[in-house]
């Protein structure tokens, strides 16, 4: 409470400046204290440790608990995995996934957003606020019901399928009777409906910020290069996407950040972690670490490999933009 | 040239249609199923809307009992703990380091802001396992504060960031005006700052609240015994697994969204601007 005493007096007039600087120094040190000691071990500190427990061989919980050793298998747990050709489908897997995604969701996004921006007010509202819905809906939920759509006696897919005239169902797919369909058998259609659940989940994002981003161009620049009889579409290229490049290149990475990590919709979807030919690296390390038996080395090194894709990922975007800027 | 501008309208307007109806359906029909008696869920035809509106899925999940002596209650007031728990730490937590670098210019400032971005790009999947160890070693495993503190990790560098937004916009006059008339530093930031800062608490407490409540692997990995479950965990466990009854199902999906999407409406606009703040201003 010495600073209740002080106050009164003008401490500027009172202190040399040497104690000054020190007094108005520590304080922010201290407000941080609590956050980076938060953020340092419950985010840093695992995030090394996942690292070491990669190059040991853990397959007990006791390993864990303090109980039994911890035998150092260098790279072992590496080899392992990149020996072995699941590995390659897993991999595969995640990376077309990723891609595919973040492909679609932008494009819709964008799409979605350039829309609202070109709607009347009413009209408007009433879009964003559905597509708020999708947005705010939990992942969790959210694939649940999707699942319900795609129910095989009597989701609303199936009766929609069915709904088709029976010779167009024949001509196009092969079968006109689609009660008890497999949706999700073939690895092909369970990435197909993952795929409409996660972009169902993630355009609202991007289209409310590609339409926060377009509110910051003026439109006057629009106006005119639509007057000098540039069509939609170059308008687009021409003058919308270079002004909102840094927006853009902000939510691609972040896309692919998030979708390159999707593990609550493919686990509900999947029904837990039985599905092997449908894995992706984040799902394939959580079932080596904890289905039994339990591998938790492997798993952390599988970890590992994720983290280090996402980190290149994150780096080239970085020089990317570092770059064009200094092209620019 | 008139006739064009009619069917551009109509074209835009019903493309806006589609786009409202592909977002907005999966939620409607969580609700509307959750809604339909039985033999409605389950016709040939489905309904479009409920036509003979009923409660009984919800009576269903909230009175029967899921394992003996534990209800769809007690997992959404375990959930409610947890989440609660963490957006208190969370806050107090984020207030003191947003007010750090809101109100003080110091050495390590900006590798700090650096710092909270950064680690916003950790795939928090690839903690589950050292997490685990963690949790393990602590003597935390299978109880609720274990994912107390993960979820206060993983929720405290956005809490921070959006956070510094909000202390920022306080005129910082009114500290000086306080300090004047002999406040200390504690009370300027209890009686001055803390009462205009509160709205932006809130914003930033249903964020931190969104994230605890909707997480699913570390719940599944932390906890143990099924009466101590989170709502998300309880969900795949007794519902996801059943295909046959929708109607709890759908029943227990809208109880677990409807409080996020409300929550979710009241800070959506800030949420945006904390993502991609920076970007737009360049």
């Amino acid at each position: 409470m010495t600073t209740l005493t002080q106050a009164p007096e003008t401490p500027a007039a009172r202190e040399t400046p040497a104690r000054r600087r020190r007094r108005v120094d520590r304080l922010p040190y201290l407000l941080l204290l609590p956050c980076l000691a938060i953020i340092g071990v419950l985010l840093l500190w695992p995030l090394g440790q996942v690292v070491a427990m990669s190059f040991f061989r853990l397959d007990n919980v006791r390993q864990l608990r303090g109980d039994r050793d911890w035998p150092w298998v260098g790279l072992g747990n590496y080899a392992e995995i990149l020996g072995d050709p699941f590995f390659r489908t897993v991999l595969r897997n995640t990376v077309l996934f990723a891609a595919a995604n973040v492909a679609l969701t932008m494009i819709l996004g964008t799409l979605v957003g350039l829309l609202l921006n070109r709607l009347g007010k009413r009209m408007a509202t009433f879009v964003a606020s559905c597509v708020m819905l999708a947005w705010a809906t939990p992942a969790l939920t959210g694939t649940i019901v999707w699942k319900w759509l795609f129910d095989d006696t009597s989701g609303l897919v199936t009766w929609l399928f069915n709904a088709l005239p029976d010779g167009l169902s024949n001509a196009l797919f092969g079968r006109a009777d689609w009660t008890g369909y497999g949706w999700f058998n073939s690895p092909l259609m369970f990435f197909s409906i993952l795929t409409l659940v996660v972009v169902w989940h993630s355009f609202p994002f991007i289209a409310v910020s590609v339409l926060a981003g377009l509110k910051s161009v003026p439109s006057e620049l629009h106006e005119a290069a639509r007057v000098d009889g540039a069509g939609p579409w170059k308008v687009f290229w021409k003058i919308t996407f270079p002004l909102l490049r840094p927006v853009f290149g902000i939510l691609v990475v972040l896309s692919t950040i998030w979708d390159f990590k999707v593990f609550t919709q493919q686990f509900v979807l999947a029904g837990g972690t039985q599905d092997r030919p449908t894995f992706m690296l984040s799902i394939y390390s959580y079932a080596e670490a904890f289905s039994p038996p339990p591998k938790y080395g492997l798993g952390a090194a599988i970890a590992v490999i994720l983290t280090l894709i996402l980190l290149v990922v994150t780096g080239l975007y970085v020089r990317m933009v570092l770059k064009q800027e200094e092209d620019a | 040239m008139k006739r064009g501008a009619v069917v551009k309208r109509v074209a835009l307007n019903g493309a806006g249609l589609l786009v409202a109806l592909f977002a907005a359906f999966p939620v409607y029909w969580m609700i509307a199923t959750s809604l339909k008696p039985n033999r409605e869920i389950f016709s040939a035809t489905p309904r479009p809307v409920p036509t003979a509106p009923t409660l009984e899925h919800y009576r269903e999940i909230l009175t029967g009992n899921l394992i003996p002596g534990v209800t769809f209650l007690d997992f959404f007031l375990n959930s409610v703990l947890v989440a609660v728990s963490t957006v208190v730490l969370s806050g107090l937590v984020a207030l003191l380091a947003a007010t750090a670098v809101a109100r003080f210019r110091f050495k390590l400032r900006t590798s700090f802001l650096i710092m909270l971005l950064v680690v916003q790009m950790i795939p928090l999947e690839a903690l589950v396992i050292p997490l685990f160890l963690m949790i393990q070693r602590l003597g935390l495993y299978n109880t609720l504060p274990s994912l107390v503190l993960t979820y206060l990790g993983f929720s405290l560098p956005f809490a921070v960031w959006m956070l510094r937004g909000f202390v920022a916009a306080v005129p910082k006059e009114l500290e000086e005006a306080a300090a004047i008339d002999g406040a200390s530093r504690a009370q300027t930031f209890r009686r001055v700052l803390f009462p205009l800062v509160a709205p932006g608490l809130v914003a930033t407490s249903i964020f931190s609240f969104i994230t605890a409540w909707n997480e699913l692997i570390f719940a599944l990995t932390f906890v143990n015994d099924q009466d101590r479950y989170t709502l998300p965990v309880a969900m795949t466990f007794f519902f996801g697994r059943d295909d046959t009854a929708w109607g709890p199902v759908m029943a227990a999906s809208t109880l677990f969204t409807l409080p996020v999407i409300v929550f979710f409406l009241l800070v959506q606009r800030r949420m945006v601007s904390g993502l991609v703040a920076g970007a737009v201003k360049g």
